[in-house]
């Protein structure tokens, strides 16, 4: 990953901060406003949290995701996430049924901090309709979204 | 919304800025953890500026503030410093604060927290019926709280002021960083140690402060520090949070703070307090840890084995240092006990977790 470097003149001290890492949108994906993403492959996909929302979570503590096997419509509740000061709900991208949560989240929830669209994603679902995937924001209007 | 003397310090640091009581401040500047773990190991700055203070003088400036809070305030000598409440007429709690004591029997400073400057003023005013004087200086005073095991060891460089040996709650007054007349008190609300940095903001005082403050710590790694990380730390230490744990309809005997409710003297809802305390206590807030996977959240309902609701969260976090979830709660007396295991109601299931001692660290 590539990490920026905020220099403080005023007191020249140099802080190394994560937050001042470009912020990533791949244009391979397909974002909702909630601020998911997702990936289709034939008729499944990977969805995960952007890089916004991750920042915006800050330390993600668990996921907590209880619904494989079930099914759902666009922008129903599948889990939710837990950071050190917040909890917020995961929204579907779009209707199908959930068939595995990423076990790596287990032992380590902070990848969804660190490699959102990688090694954090959240689950791997059967789409009803690959239609509702292309409906959804494309790389430069969640960028534009989110005032990148 | 209002802005400390370091709110464009902040921005500039790329801080993740929110609105707390009015202010335009800090939440968090890299990471809570890596935050938390600075002022546990090292130090960290935190812009506590938002908070109020008040001045209060004269001859019956102690008799005032004995009436007004629960603490004992005639114990407190020259350079010593107390915390307290400000109880209301129905035993609940106006506010937390500190009292400081300037001057024995002539002047005090009483600091609040920042969302209730205005409650607060309002009350001490009402009660104000012998002329002390009373001054506001809450927007002229910046503070800047310096926290952690090393915090002390840096701030010292700075001044002549021996502040490697101020007891707790105890200050001192004097030149700070080439500023006059800044109060130092080995306060904090983190638990970690080091002190608190109050001065008037004229002149550039500001400024000068936070650079020096940081050129004291540069090569040991002092950072700045977000009101996140502030209410993870106080939270480990089972501090309560004004609007969290105590509220106007919360009795300070039921938070735990007994130790500053004072019964030797007379002060507001004495009466009703001493009757609640003789009758004993219906529910008291403990500390919860738990023990099924999931966080405690202010206002999420506690529940025991067979769903009754028996209490209310009232703050609840992933504690960065102990790597576990833990939380505060008003329980009945009956489930209060060490040990308890009580039931967490998080989103549609019941979390197990227990009732353990406080603080957590």
């Amino acid at each position: 990953m590539v990490y920026g470097r905020c220099y403080a003149d005023y007191y020249k001290i140099c802080y190394f901060y994560p937050n001042f890492k470009k912020m990533q949108f791949p244009e391979n994906l397909k974002y909702t406003k909630d601020h998911e993403w997702i990936l289709l492959e034939g008729n499944t996909a990977t969805v995960g949290v952007t890089d916004f929302a991750q920042r915006e979570l800050g330390d993600i503590v668990f996921v907590d995701i209880s619904s494989v096997g079930k099914s759902f419509g666009a922008n129903d509740v599948f889990g939710t996430v837990e950071a050190v000061k917040t909890v917020s709900d995961l929204y579907l991208p779009v209707a199908g049924t959930i068939n595995e949560v990423n076990p790596g989240l287990d032992g380590t929830p902070e990848s969804v901090n660190q490699d959102p669209y990688g090694a954090g994603w959240m689950i791997k679902m059967t789409v009803d309709n690959t239609a509702d995937v292309d409906a959804l924001l494309d790389a430069a209007a969640y960028k534009a979204l989110v005032g990148e | 919304m209002k802005n400390t003397p370091f709110t464009q310090k902040h921005i500039e640091l790329g801080a993740k800025m929110a609105e707390f009581a009015g202010y335009n401040m800090p939440i968090s500047y890299s990471s809570i953890n890596e935050e938390h773990q600075t002022v546990r190991n090292n130090a960290g700055v935190f812009d506590v500026s938002h908070m109020g203070e008040f001045i209060l003088k004269g001859p019956d400036a102690l008799d005032l503030i004995q009436r007004v809070t629960s603490n004992d305030a005639s114990k407190l000598t020259d350079g010593k410093a107390q915390y307290s409440c400000l109880p209301n007429n129905e035993g609940g709690i106006v506010d937390d604060l500190l009292v400081y004591c300037v001057e024995t029997n002539k002047v005090y400073m009483l600091v609040v927290n920042a969302s209730n400057i205005e409650k607060d003023w309002n009350w001490i005013s009402k009660h104000n019926t012998k002329g002390v004087e009373m001054h506001n200086i809450s927007d002229k005073t910046g503070l800047l709280a310096v926290q952690g095991p090393k915090a002390v060891q840096y701030m010292q460089t700075l001044t002549d002021m021996d502040i490697t040996n101020l007891k707790y709650y105890t200050f001192t007054k004097g030149v700070f960083a080439g500023v006059e007349n800044v109060l130092v008190s080995a306060t904090g609300y983190t638990g970690a140690g080091g002190v608190e940095i109050y001065f008037e903001d004229k002149d550039g005082a500001a400024e000068i402060i936070w650079n020096k403050i940081f050129e004291a710590g540069a090569a040991g790694g002092i950072k700045p520090i977000g009101l996140a990380a502030r209410d993870t730390l106080r939270l480990e230490m089972g501090f309560c949070l004004y609007g969290n744990d105590i509220d106007d309809t919360t009795s300070p005997l039921e938070a735990g703070l007994g130790w500053i409710t004072k019964f030797t003297k007379d002060f507001t809802a004495r009466p009703i307090l001493e009757a609640q305390k003789a009758e004993g206590l219906k529910r008291k807030l403990v500390g919860i840890e738990m023990i099924d996977k999931g966080i405690p959240r202010h206002h999420y309902k506690v529940q025991d084995a067979n769903g009754n609701e028996i209490g209310y969260v009232t703050s609840g976090t992933q504690a960065p240092s102990l790597s576990k979830a833990i939380g505060m709660a008003y329980v009945t007396k009956e489930n209060a006990a060490e040990g308890t295991e009580v039931f967490i109601a998080v989103r549609d299931k019941a979390l197990k977790a227990k009732v353990v001692k406080i603080p957590f660290a």
